[in-house]
């Protein structure tokens, strides 16, 4: 029975009628923009993960790996971001073994797109996806109930609009690489500013056909503001009730330790 | 599928997933109708007083869902001065929540000062301010101004007072106090370095006879040092909160204000 399927109209339209409003769209704090340029394209996205109105991380990475030449922004629920960017990407890598060919951006963007439908909606991932294959350069997004569009500039998340705001006024047909990575860092700064659901830090991604260069925090116009004072307590200021001490040595036989370089992950803020 | 089997049992029957379903016993054609007439503007406040002065402070962003509709719209107001421009103001209100019941509330708080002014000749003292800014709260019990109050002064001995309210007008004279969207994040905060809470003295017993901290009264500069590094911590965690710190020192010589930046991300 090709077609469309019209077998819940008559159901909705009487839901309808009895005062059941239409679904609404949501979507959770994030501004991610994509701009393609002569040569490659360029992803863009800022850092802050929220939950409600609180900040859950300063600078988490919305930028996601599919294949080499192929990279993802990712808004809405930060899990099923993850997760469906993973599976896709573990997907794709499958089937560019077993085609002994490279990955295309299509290919990519009608897996991801056949994912979310299936799922229609419930997985709340709203992608950009940009790459260069042997096909050319390729931009799209990607929204949670499946629709995709392919356009030359880009935007989602909750500062969309101020983003493409910035779009709007400053894009133009023809850009150089530098052009193209300014243009998207202003506007991911507009929504970082403008945008609650935003903040923090600018992560680019610049793909072309040789390679990709992943800008993790290209901009960072919002160092955290030193503290007047020192928060250190004296020693024993907090009540103790009872103690046990477990040496460093020792600490293997209750946890697995992992020691850690410098550069081996983001450094937490610790009071002096 | 969850929706459909819900564990409500008054929700049982054709189920929704939305609360406006239709009324069961409603006539042919009826809907309910709502009105909603509060807003949430977000920002914090907060209020210290120390031993011959206090201090208020709030943050200038005022937002709606996730715009910011202005970054400087300030929640501090000077109250019953004999001008407009409020220059020999000695009380100081500071309103949270919703933007149009806060001003509501300031106009009416600051007219009542006036009038009191004017019928006995001589300015309202905070006690008395305090006093009836509940009794103007509780006079709307059943559509309430839909913000957190704070009122600071300084008392008849000239010490630093703090008044904090509920939208319905009950309240308490305070040491500190914050109000709003980040006071979850800077009341902790408050209770350990102004009240000294769970903070011990150093080998001075064992276990539970271990001795608090004294209290201390703070100094004008280590309460200005903390308000500054308390919305600078708020900043960092709560999205509402952020652009400008508006602070009004008030001391026996009159209010001083100050405008302080805050990250505007």
């Amino acid at each position: 029975m090709p077609g469309f399927d019209f077998s819940n109209y008559n159901r909705n339209a009487a839901l309808h009628a009895r005062g059941v409003p239409l679904p609404k769209a949501t979507s959770t704090g994030t501004t991610i923009v994509g701009c393609i340029y002569e040569g490659g394209v360029v992803i863009a996205a800022d850092t802050r993960a929220t939950s409600g109105p609180i900040v859950a991380d300063k600078n988490c990475e919305k930028l996601h790996y599919i294949a080499p030449n192929i990279w993802c922004a990712g808004a809405g629920t930060a899990a099923d971001t993850e997760f469906t960017t993973a599976l896709i990407s573990s997907q794709l890598e499958l089937h560019s073994l077993s085609t002994g060919r490279k990955p295309r951006v299509v290919t990519c963007m009608t897996m991801l797109k056949q994912h979310l439908f299936r799922y229609q909606g419930h997985i709340g991932a709203y992608l950009v996806v940009a790459g260069v294959d042997p096909t050319g350069t390729h931009l799209f997004t990607v929204h949670a109930h499946g629709s995709t569009d392919k356009l030359p500039y880009v935007t989602m998340g909750s500062g969309s609009l101020a983003a493409m705001s910035v779009f709007e006024t400053q894009w133009k047909p023809s850009l150089t690489q530098d052009e193209a990575v300014k243009l998207c860092a202003d506007a991911i700064e507009a929504g970082i500013w403008n945008d609650l659901g935003s903040g923090s830090n600018v992560d680019v991604a610049i793909i072309t056909g040789d390679k990709t260069t992943l800008r993790r925090n290209y901009i960072r116009p919002n160092e955290r503001t030193q503290k007047l004072k020192s928060y250190a307590f004296p020693k024993g200021t907090t009540a103790v009730l009872n103690e046990k001490i477990i040496r460093k040595a020792e600490l293997g036989n209750f946890v697995s330790v992992h020691e850690l370089t410098e550069e081996s992950g983001d450094k937490m803020e610790v009071d002096t | 599928m969850a929706a459909m089997f819900s564990q409500n049992p008054l929700m049982n029957g054709p189920n929704y997933s939305v609360n406006d379903a239709p009324r069961v016993n409603a006539p042919e054609g009826a809907r309910e109708h709502r009105f909603d007439p509060y807003t949430d503007n977000g920002g914090s406040t907060l209020a210290i007083a120390g031993a011959e002065f206090a201090v208020m402070a709030g943050d200038t962003r005022l937002t709606s869902g996730y715009s910011i509709n202005s970054r400087h719209h300030p929640k501090l107001f000077k109250i019953g001065g004999t001008t407009a421009d409020q220059k020999d103001a000695t009380i100081v209100l500071s309103v949270v929540g919703f933007a149009a019941d806060g001003e509501a509330l300031k106009e009416k708080l600051d007219a009542v000062c006036k009038m009191y002014r004017h019928r006995h000749g001589k300015p309202m003292s905070v006690k008395a301010c305090a006093q009836r800014l509940s009794t103007i709260l509780y006079q709307k019990r059943f559509f309430p101004y839909y913000a957190h109050a704070i009122l600071g002064g300084l008392d008849e001995e000239g010490k630093g007072a703090v008044y904090s309210y509920d939208p319905v007008g009950s309240y308490e004279r305070e040491q500190c106090r914050a109000g709003g969207a980040a006071a979850s994040l800077i009341m902790p905060f408050l209770d350990n370095q102004v009240n000294f809470k769970n903070q011990h003295i150093p080998n001075s017993g064992e276990g539970h006879a271990l001795q608090e901290r004294e209290r201390r009264p703070l100094t004008r500069n280590e309460v200005e040092v903390l308000v500054k590094d308390a919305f600078d911590g708020a900043v960092e965690r709560h999205i509402e909160v952020g652009d400008g710190l508006q602070m009004m020192v008030i001391t026996k010589d009159g209010i001083e204000e100050v405008l302080l930046p805050l990250k505007k991300d």
